[in-house]
């Protein structure tokens, strides 16, 4: 069962590196179950969907990306993928809310378009956020365009999560009023419902853990729904402390004995299985300690193992399935 | 699947391990040629450390230093006593400089700060002020994507200026923004200047140099448009903005310049920072390729928190073996769960060689150090020191 059965739209932030992509990747696998059409889009124009599903760089337009992890019953639905693409979206919120026509295009030849998503405070992220909007927003009369029932946001990082849904205030400096302010205070309505979820992918060290923790603070302050914490590479954790404190070479040596390793590879490794023992311990002390600190926020955590082998097509099933059994999705 | 070569006997993995040529660091800080080391890399690799790390070691080997960070973590910004943001160089205490009186500053940058003191160097005081006020100068000197590369450059040609002006420094250590890519270093001023030279800033300013009778239609459309959209208002701002800057914006230009001649000098020394993951190394590539195209020197690159491979032979297959044995008749086996760690440790060794041999054999040029993940972050002088001396080739365990 999932803990966000009302939510729409998951946005996915942290602190940079620390794996939103590959949670966003992950999450929209997990969300499309049967009969499911799930959209994961992304906003910062690396083309880090195509890189991780191993397909041609995305147009600005939605495909069809893969099936999501099937279900009990074998049968997954589909995840679709958008890459937005400022200046695009302006050209086609122009067309269609304003219909410029003329002026619409000599505002592109002018280079207005160029100039007004680089600098004009605010436009960009009203732009990015308007897309996703718009796909979330998509109703039954919109002919022709798939309905989803859930979309996934490979959002920016945790530094700038606030600002870039926060759009209204974004542009509160500049357009005081006008059709893009009104459109700007429709989009806030959605982002600070509970159709709307924000949740923050970390790994347990120190500098990620506080970015997550004044993330929290700061989107309950802009009345910003806050969903979930994704603990990701989590260095395992089948030794427990007691265990790692105790080490003694005796025995370990006489269970690899018994494992069938022989005499001269015994002495070979033994001494080095103490020492990543002991380090692992102190990673793990580390770890421990910063899990606390998350436990301490209040918010649902779900932990993701850190896989030695990267993240691969195959890998991001398996993330997936560990975030449904977790109940993210 | 090809066995990848195995590296470092001692435990400690080197460049030269897998064909690549080493990097000398400790030759590069001490050459007195270097007055200039820019550490560049994409996001969250450990540029901050790097620098920072660099900088200390050279002063303890006697130079007088001074490192420009960039959102350094606070516990490191407070260990080196810059949590102060003023934007100009002070003292880090408890660097030992040795005989040869090294020293070491440092500083964070302060982007707006930076672009503001450009801005009041500039212009008057009555249109310094104009444009400080402008919304959409505030939006470009504080959030627009690649003013933070121009001003880490602004800044780097303010120090060596003063450095040489009154000998205070005889080696500046540069941090680069957390971007996504080390390639905007090199291209956000370049874009920030394109951009205000693009079409829609030449249109903006037409009106007041001179009757623009050919687009005089179109721009009529564009303002109604625009006004339409945002507001009178808007439109009023911009065009002060951008009348302002244009008079401000001549000699930023002509100083990014100079500070672009100085990155190319012989001097100046690049080091390359990556993770041993496949996306940083790919943009370490890239970016390798770049500062040849613009003929900037490149000392070497710098795999950073690399993994430390396990002594023995046994292989991570086998250990897996081994475990899965001892847990059939003990689940909890304490033996069974070191090998595990051991076989994920190979694993991972396997896949970082495999990852630096790949970027080696298309870079044979670039020489290459690896520094070792440390066990803890890196937040205290005594930190970088240590993962100065493994930038400096010294062991691991030391
Ligand atoms: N659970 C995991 N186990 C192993 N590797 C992982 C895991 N999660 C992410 N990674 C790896 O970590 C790196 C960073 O992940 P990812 O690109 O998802 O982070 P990000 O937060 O989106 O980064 P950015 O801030 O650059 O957008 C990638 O190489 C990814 O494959
Ligand atoms: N060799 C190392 N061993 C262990 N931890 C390290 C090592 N190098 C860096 N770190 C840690 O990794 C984190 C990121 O490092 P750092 O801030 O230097 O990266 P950066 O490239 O400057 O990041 P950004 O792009 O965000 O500016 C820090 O917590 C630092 O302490
Ligand atoms: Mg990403
Ligand atoms: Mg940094």
């Amino acid at each position: 069962m999932t803990d966000w059965p009302q939510v729409r739209l998951h946005v996915v932030t942290g602190k940079g590196g620390t794996g939103k992509s590959t949670v966003a990747a992950a999450l929209a696998l997990a969300l499309a179950t049967k009969g499911r059409n799930v959209l994961l889009c992304e906003v910062e124009g690396r083309q880090g969907i195509a890189r991780m599903f191993d397909v041609d760089p995305l147009p600005f337009a939605e495909r069809r990306l893969t099936t999501g992890l099937p279900d009990a019953d074998g049968e997954p639905g589909v995840v679709h993928a958008l890459h937005v693409d400022p200046e695009a979206a302006l050209l086609e919120y122009l067309s269609l809310y304003y219909k410029l026509g003329r002026a619409g295009r000599a505002l592109d030849r002018f280079g207005v378009i160029e100039f007004a998503t680089t600098i004009a405070p605010g436009v960009r992220d009203v732009l990015l956020t308007g897309k996703v909007f718009e796909a979330v927003q998509r109703n039954s009369r919109n002919k022709g365009a798939i309905h989803y029932d859930a979309v996934v946001l490979d959002a920016p990082p945790t530094g700038r999560i606030v600002q870039f849904l926060n759009v209204s205030n974004e542009l509160a400096g500049l357009a005081k009023v006008g059709p893009v302010k009104s459109q700007a205070d429709t989009m806030m309505t959605l982002f600070r419902s509970p159709r709307t979820a924000v949740h923050l992918v970390t790994v347990l060290e120190e500098m990620p853990v506080q970015e997550t923790a004044d993330g929290i603070g700061e989107l309950r302050a802009a009345d910003l729904p806050v969903g979930g914490v994704v603990v990701n590479q989590v260095r395992p954790r089948d030794l427990t402390p007691d265990q790692l404190a105790t080490l003694d070479a005796g025995t370990v040596a006489g269970e690899l004995a018994e494992a069938g390793l022989d005499e001269t590879q015994v002495d070979a490794v033994v001494t080095d299985l103490l020492l990543g023992g002991r380090e692992h311990a102190e990673r793990r002390a580390l770890e421990t300690a910063q899990r606390a600190i998350v436990d301490a926020l209040d918010v649902p955590a779900y932990e993701l193992p850190r896989l030695p082998q990267g993240v691969d097509l195959g890998a991001l099933y398996e993330l997936a399935g560990l975030l449904r059994d977790q109940g993210l999705a | 699947m090809n066995q990848p070569p195995r590296v470092g006997p001692s435990g400690r993995p080197r460049g030269a391990d897998v064909g690549a040529a080493v990097l000398d660091v400790d030759a590069l800080i001490d050459d007195r040629g270097v007055g200039i080391i820019v550490c560049c890399g994409s996001g969250g690799v450990g540029k901050t450390t790097t620098s920072a790390a660099l900088a200390l070691r050279a002063a303890e080997r006697g130079r007088r230093v001074v490192v420009l960070t960039i959102d350094p973590a606070k516990r490191l910004a407070q260990a080196m006593g810059i949590e102060a943001l003023d934007n100009t160089p002070r003292p880090v205490t408890g660097v030992d400089g040795g005989p040869d009186g090294g020293s070491l500053d440092a500083m964070m940058l302060d982007m707006k700060r930076t672009f503001d003191e450009v801005v009041e160097s500039q212009a008057s005081p009555e249109k310094a002020r104009q444009i400080l006020e402008n919304p959409f100068y505030i939006a470009l000197s504080s959030s627009f994507a690649g003013t933070q590369e121009y001003m880490a450059m602004e800044k780097l040609g303010q120090l060596h200026a003063d450095a040489r002006a009154e000998g205070s420094y005889d080696l500046i250590v540069v941090d680069t923004p957390p971007s996504r890519s080390a390639l905007d270093f090199l291209d956000a001023p370049e874009r920030l200047s394109s951009f205000l030279d693009g079409r829609f800033i030449k249109l903006l300013l037409a009106p007041a140099k001179g009757p623009l009778k050919l687009v005089g239609a179109g721009f009529g459309l564009i303002t109604n448009a625009l006004t339409r959209l945002l507001g009178a208002q808007v439109l009023r701002d911009l065009q002060t903005f951008v009348a302002a800057i244009d008079t401000v914006f001549g000699g930023f230009r002509q100083r990014a310049s100079k500070t672009y001649a100085l990155l190319q000098d012989e001097g100046t020394a690049f080091l390359v920072v990556a993770a041993p993951e496949r996306d940083a190394l790919r943009e370490a590539a890239y970016f390798v390729d770049r500062l040849s195209a613009d003929r900037m020197p490149l000392a070497g690159l710098i795999v950073n928190r690399a993994a430390v491979p396990p002594a023995g032979d046994l292989s991570a297959d086998e250990a897996m073996a081994a475990s899965e044995r001892l847990r059939r008749s003990d689940a909890t086996s304490t033996t069974a769960g070191l090998l595990r760690l051991h076989a994920d440790r190979t694993r991972l060794v396997e896949r970082e060689a495999w990852l630096r041999d790949r970027f080696a054999t298309s870079h044979p040029q670039v020489p290459t150090a690896v520094v070792p993940a440390l066990a803890t972050d890196v937040h205290d002088l005594d930190g970088l020191r240590r993962v100065g001396s493994l930038l400096g080739g010294d062991d691991a365990s030391g």
